[in-house]
């Protein structure tokens, strides 16, 4: 395994998978959003230029692509693109809110070949999510989880970002999962986009990660982490995974207007790698960008190194530092050793996110007008 | 439908002695260290970590069992077992299927 993760963090001829927001256009507004969608971009690719990706995609044999936003459901050409994706054998997963999955929309996604649904939800409960998601959102999104269990879709994942306030309710969101055919997805709360602001209020406490490590120990077969805690290994036990940043090694992010960053949580000049636009398109970004090309050389343990559990957690995750004001090469903010606390506590800078998409106010979207 | 083809394989003890194929829903994309196989039907991932897995692999379906096809690609006997365990490993992960 040591020498196919050595393999991967020198970068692959291509991506394992890509997560490609398709607009930042979305009628929520969550406080943690990492594109800090709500508006559309003007630029944002045609329907043609997204076809060109996808035929990229192709033949540089990416197998799938998750597809995101802001809400991908809200672009007119949403299913023309996922249709040409999987039609030339490039599967697709989608996150969504829901807003746009009635009972036909779940009969025709039933219906369709290499693709997968996540439904987004941030707590067991309609006031837990509700708080991070927005008024409603919860009933939305059990509405279309019920919509798209009762089309027999097949298990469609729920994808839940893990709170202060919903780390508690893994067993009430597994359940949950269970009881709808679905599988349970946790990934890690990350200082992006409007998280940049709401992150220092709702992300776990150390005293938290520990259970949390202790529960995804019990619980790793079931349920999906897109191996986001691999700090959490740090604590003894290795989650299972490959235990490394993917950042422009083995992943990347295209974002609506066709930049690529080096991974979903990092849209900020910094790690931009280039944009499918340019010469070459995204597969000479990919092979041949300066930035990639650093994030797949050998990268230094810096305040770290004398920490015996580096090998273990490897310094964590690089967006996680960036968007708090700690240095790369130090440790991560929610370093289980403690010792991310004591650097929070030193920072007096911290770097904006790029572009802010954000609606002046959430839209209220009915079903069916668009 | 796709746990009906394990009661084809499970039963038999000697896979060195098995006619076997790609499944044809799995691609394969090499990769510097072997290569990527990806199986559109369940989603999975799977990594072949070894360049000649990938020769064996691929020639699988030229040749009447396992056997024969290592043969062909210049395996020396010794590490039959290896492959014999790495094959069973991309039998259990719908990889490679019995024909």
């Amino acid at each position: 395994m040591t020498r196919l993760v050595e393999q991967m963090k020198s970068g692959l001829d291509a991506p394992i998978c890509i997560t490609w927001e398709l607009t930042y256009a979305c009628n929520l507004a969550c406080v943690h959003c990492l594109s800090s969608s709500g508006r559309r971009d003007p630029r944002e690719l045609s329907t043609a230029e997204a076809f060109g990706v996808i035929d990229e995609l192709r033949s540089m044999q990416v197998f799938y692509v998750n597809i995101g936003g802001g809400e991908p459901m809200i672009r007119r050409d949403f299913f023309d693109i996922v249709d040409y994706a999987t039609g030339s054998g490039v599967g697709v997963k989608f996150s969504t809110n829901g807003t746009f999955i009635d009972a036909a929309r779940a009969k025709q996604l039933a219906s369709m070949e290499y693709l997968d649904i996540q439904i987004s939800i941030d707590g067991a409960d309609e006031v837990t999510n509700d708080r991070v998601r927005g008024a409603g959102s919860f009933a939305t999104a059990r509405r279309a989880m019920e919509h798209l269990a009762a089309a027999d879709f097949g298990e469609f994942k729920i994808s839940v970002v893990i709170t202060r306030d919903n780390v508690t309710q893994l067993d009430d969101l597994l359940a949950l999962a269970d009881g709808l055919g679905a599988q349970l997805r946790l990934t890690r709360l990350r200082p992006s986009g409007r998280g940049t602001d709401t992150w220092h209020e709702l992300h776990p406490t150390l005293d938290q990660q520990r259970d949390l490590h202790r529960w995804l120990l019990a619980h790793g077969e079931r349920v999906l982490t897109g191996d986001s805690f691999f700090h959490l290994n740090a604590l003894g036990e290795s989650l299972p995974g490959l235990n490394m940043c993917g950042a422009g090694r083995v992943v990347c992010l295209i974002d609506p207007v066709g930049d690529v960053y080096a991974c979903p949580f990092v849209i900020h000049d910094e790690f931009l790698a280039g944009n499918v636009r340019d010469e070459g398109g995204f597969t000479r970004v990919w092979r041949s960008s300066d930035l990639f090309a650093d994030l797949r050389g050998p990268q230094s343990a810096g305040a770290c190194a004398s920490c015996g559990a580096w090998d273990a957690c490897q310094g964590g995750c690089m967006a996680a530092k960036f968007f708090t004001g700690l240095p790369l090469d130090g440790p991560d903010p929610e370093c289980v050793g403690g010792d991310g606390e004591d650097a929070l506590a030193a920072v007096t800078s911290v770097p904006r996110p790029s572009a802010d998409h954000s609606s002046p106010q959430p839209v209220q979207v009915v079903l069916g007008q668009r | 439908m796709r746990r009906l083809l394990t009661p084809l394989i499970a039963p038999d003890p000697d896979v060195l002695d098995s006619p076997l194929g790609l499944h044809p829903s799995v691609a394969l994309r090499p990769e510097p260290f072997g290569a990527l196989a990806y199986h559109y039907d369940n989603r999975r991932l799977v990594f072949l970590k070894h360049p000649s897995i990938v020769d064996v692999v691929r020639s699988l379906s030229d040749h009447p069992d396992l056997r024969t096809a290592l043969e062909a690609n210049g395996i020396a006997s010794e590490q039959w077992d290896a492959y014999d365990r790495a094959i069973t490993s991309l039998i259990e992960s719908e990889v490679v299927i019995a024909r």
